[in-house]
């Protein structure tokens, strides 16, 4: 053995958690979803599909999921190649802004955007009908184009960072190599540039779709006002008094199946290729000179984080200073009541930012610690079934939000453990739903650490544990605390499970948003939103003091 | 101040409960610490109604939990199903919660000071609950958008085809005015009310406070439904919303309140659920908030008219609970969600 013996501690622990986080609200969602009064039934799935209404909102998902997808591809991947490739002006700017909107929870976005776009008060639609004296609406972001739309412009970044890393890999020699040889740019674009990346588009693609198929908020704000589901807010309602939590075992399984299906095609499309171009750091990068295009694309970008970032947080600033959001900001119209209300006699507000708090950095910690355990000890292979271990990680990525919670509650409002109740069940949600994220950057750094650095100092004498501590953390380090940094982001803007696994004594500052939204108490919910990224940027922000770089891992 | 208050409050108390007794109450809700109030009040009132209690009763905390009554239904239920024992004192406007509440043995009999004297619709007659508070639902327009005379001035005015995509509702699954409201007018309308309602392209919200917001803000002009105080004092904020109660009739909403059997702090329940029948917070619900309520002595603003000046349609408690279920089918497949 040339390392740490870890196989017996590590394999226990990931049994454990394998169990704990999977196994166990898994089996008890399938096995509730097959049970009737007498015994094993199929009577929910046909309940459940035989509805008109689940139909429609199945149909609903599938649609508006594709074309998150698609925008969010289109989106992500010219804004990806602009700041990799190109000489575009403020692209550090363009990376902060992206940043912004990752970090922004897609309720908050919609809620912005119902004061941006609603077709009669919306902000926006008011300055189209004064500058042009129209009578009709320019934008109702109440429709699917709108949910679409407010749901891709937080979804994209996922697309960005994906294209951004390959980009960042690929070296510019074949492009070269292909203008050398006469191609014009449109043509060097297409048959080197656009294969080479297409992979990280599918994956990016792919995984979009996945995050639309599991969001609540959003369809929740945008869509219902309408008068149209999803599956999600069709599951959320049959948690309603009284409750069907069969039925929404029983629609939570065939997502489940989807999800998976979809990721298994991801592998698929991506293990067929396997690009040694897109291994390696070496080779340069060469930025391409926009020229007479430098403008236009910079207004390209600046259009988009616009909507993503600059237009919802001036407006969901205004409101919180305002008496009355759709009135004109007059000093009869300013107001500090918001602030005072929000902090001072809104009764919920401290106990969510401590909840919030709490969970975030318990699970960021524990959750970057195991991922960054499980990691190194796949990625070194020190132990027996290594390979598996990867995939438990991993696995999670396949459960919506939603499902997860169905499948906790279910799990751990009985016996022998019940969580519900407590913040536990919130941790064990949070952990299971970002291991995958963790794993993965823990993964992607530890492969960037040569194991022969460790191997030396073992040669040299040292101790594992030493090697461990002296070699291995230090260069290990800005990659873990990048992983905590996702996670902690991941926990702050979660409302999907939260608002199935909430108590009132466990509530979090999202669900006490969607609380105050079901009111319409747009100004308590632009106080505690813009708290909210103030509170996440401030921990992001000191975490990238101690990392010395930007966590989505771009370098100057 | 706080002595002087507390002294009022003692004395006025004096009548239903012996200062001894009423001190010893005290002494054991200080020793519980909060009362946890999980209530359908506007979020605004309920907080208001909480920082009273605690001037008032310094040691013991109010914990709001504000949300609409079916939602509160749902967690009152959800939590005991996993042994959780967490709330005091239930308050929602839904009459036919208390039915199936009572029904299942969830709620202590316990009569406030001073509500037996409250009419008949507000009592429980066995002793289990007391209705906290009333109101109408009613229309509502924005008077920027909307002139009087054009105005709706019945419910079957709605249907209107002008008003097409300019309506908005709030929804029987999360408020129980609305559930009460959907009720009532099925009662005089009939379902094709609803059913033609909902082919005028009708906004949904949630909460019966809502719809208040959305007609001031000008999204739509014209609000279907919801409580007459919240209109009520978004008019008084200084927001362009006029009140309309349609000469049909308008459905009356009486929420009630309870303290839960399992409740973990029961005197502090008990203390605070006196302290909201009091004349004090009953007035204070009538004149800042736009509530009508059971107190006998309560006087109302003059701008608003009296219960007595209006048809009221009423329903019963146990048919609200027995066709719950069907209120909402009934909603979502007219509205869509």
């Amino acid at each position: 053995m040339r390392g740490l013996d870890l196989s017996l501690p590590v394999w226990a622990l990931a049994t454990l958690l394998l169990l704990a986080l999977i196994g166990l609200p898994i089996g008890w969602l399938v096995a509730l979803s097959v049970t009737g009064e007498h015994g094993l039934t199929l009577a929910h799935y046909v309940d459940a599909f035989r509805s008109v209404a689940l139909r429609r909102a199945l149909w609903n998902t599938v649609v508006m999921a594709f074309w998150v997808g698609v925008l969010s591809v289109a989106i992500g991947a010219p804004l990806a190649w602009l700041t990799a490739r190109t000489d575009l002006p403020g692209r550090r700017l363009l990376r902060a802004l992206v940043m912004a909107s990752f970090v922004t929870p897609p309720f908050l976005g919609a809620v912005a955007w119902v004061m941006l776009a609603g077709p009669n008060a919306g902000v926006l639609n008011k300055l189209w009908r004064s500058l042009t004296g129209r009578e009709a609406a320019l934008l109702d972001i109440f429709t699917m184009p709108g949910l679409i739309f407010v749901v891709a412009i937080y979804t994209f970044p996922y697309v960005y960072v994906m294209i951004g890393n390959t980009l960042e890999l690929v070296a510019s020699d074949l492009e070269e190599a292909a203008a050398v040889l006469g191609a014009g740019r449109l043509t060097t674009a297409r048959t080197i540039t656009l294969p080479l990346v297409a992979p990280a588009i599918v994956s990016g693609f792919i995984v979009s779709v996945l995050q639309a198929l599991a969001l609540f908020g959003s369809p929740a704000i945008l869509a219902l006002p309408a008068g149209f589901h999803t599956l999600t807010t069709q599951v959320w309602g049959m948690f309603q008094y009284p409750p069907r939590i069969e039925t929404a075992a029983a629609v939570s399984l065939p997502l489940l199946v989807a999800t998976a299906l979809l990721l298994m095609l991801q592998r698929r499309l991506l293990g067929r290729r396997g690009y040694a171009v897109v291994g390696g750091k070496g080779g340069t990068r060469r930025r391409l000179a926009l020229r007479a295009w430098r403008y236009p694309a910079l207004l390209g970008c600046f259009v988009v984080m616009a909507c993503a970032v600059l237009l919802p947080y001036g407006v969901l600033a205004r409101t919180a200073f305002s008496r009355a959001w759709a009135q004109p900001l007059t000093w009869d119209n300013l107001t500090l009541r918001n602030w005072t209300f929000t902090f001072f006699e809104y009764s919920a507000t401290r106990s969510a930012i401590v909840n919030t708090l709490e969970l975030g950095l318990l699970t960021a910690s524990v959750g970057a610690g195991l991922a960054a355990l499980l990691a190194y000890v796949a990625r070194r292979r020190t132990i027996v079934g290594h390979q598996l271990v990867g995939f438990v990680a991993l696995a999670p990525i396949a459960i919506p939000g939603v499902v997860l919670a169905v499948a906790l509650f279910i799990a751990y409002t009985r016996p022998p453990l019940i969580l519900y109740g407590t913040l536990w069940i919130l941790f064990v949600a949070y952990v299971t739903k970002e291991m995958p994220v963790g794993y993965a950057q823990c993964d992607a750094t530890f492969r960037t650490i040569p194991a022969e650095l460790e191997e030396a100092g073992r040669i040299l004498g040292a101790r594992p544990l030493r090697v461990l501590g002296e070699i291995t953390a230090p260069l290990a380090r800005s990659g873990i605390i990048a992983a905590w940094c996702f996670i902690f982001i991941g926990v702050i803007r979660e409302l999907s499970a939260s608002i199935i696994l909430f108590t009132a004594s466990t509530k979090v500052m999202s669900v006490v948003i969607f609380d105050l939204k079901e009111e319409g108490q747009f100004g308590a919910i632009a106080v505690l939103g813009l708290f909210m990224i103030v509170m996440t940027f401030g921990v992001v922000l000191l975490m990238e003091r101690v990392l010395g770089r930007d966590f989505l891992g771009v370098r100057e | 101040m706080k002595r002087l208050l507390a002294g009022a409050l003692l004395a006025s108390l004096a009548a239903a409960v012996p200062a001894a007794a009423q001190d010893a109450r005290l002494e054991a809700a200080r020793k519980e610490g909060k009362v946890v109030w999980y209530t359908s009040l506007a979020l605004s009132t309920a907080e208001k109604v909480a920082k009273l209690f605690e001037a008032k009763f310094a040691g013991v905390k109010v914990e709001v939990q504000r949300t609409g009554s079916q939602r509160i239904l749902q967690r009152v239920m959800q939590e005991l199903g996993a042994n959780i024992k967490n709330v005091d004192v239930i308050h929602t406007s839904d009459a036919g919660h208390y039915v199936l509440l009572k029904d299942k043995k969830l709620l202590m009999a316990y009569t406030p000071a001073g509500a037996e004297r409250f009419p008949p619709g507000f009592k429980d007659r066995d002793g289990f609950h007391y209705g906290l508070r009333a109101t109408v639902n009613v229309i509502a327009y924005n008077t920027k958008a909307v002139s009087a005379s054009d105005a709706p001035k019945t419910w079957k005015d709605l249907l209107a085809p002008r008003w097409k995509g300019k309506l908005v509702t709030a929804h029987p699954g999360y408020s129980g005015v609305i559930a009460t409201h959907v009720l009532a007018l099925s009662h005089l309308l009939g379902w094709d009310f609803f059913k033609a309602l909902g082919q005028q392209s009708v906004m949904i919200v949630q909460s019966a406070v809502d719809p208040a917001g959305v007609v001031a803000s000008g999204e739509r002009p014209v609000a279907v439904d919801g409580g007459d105080y919240t209109f009520y004092q978004s008019k008084k904020a200084g927001n362009p919303v006029e009140v309309v109660y349609p000469k049909e009739g308008v459905p009356l909403v009486v929420s009630p309140t309870a303290i839960a059997a399992f409740a973990p702090h029961p005197n502090a329940a008990k203390l605070f659920t006196d302290f909201t029948f009091s004349r004090e917070v009953q007035q204070v619900l009538a004149d800042t908030e736009g509530l009508y309520t059971g107190h006998p002595d309560v006087t109302y603003p003059s701008d608003k008219p009296k219960l007595s000046e209006l048809k009221l349609l009423t329903v019963d408690p146990a048919e609200l609970e027995k066709r719950g279920e069907e209120i909402k089918r009934r909603f979502v497949e007219f509205f869509g969600a």
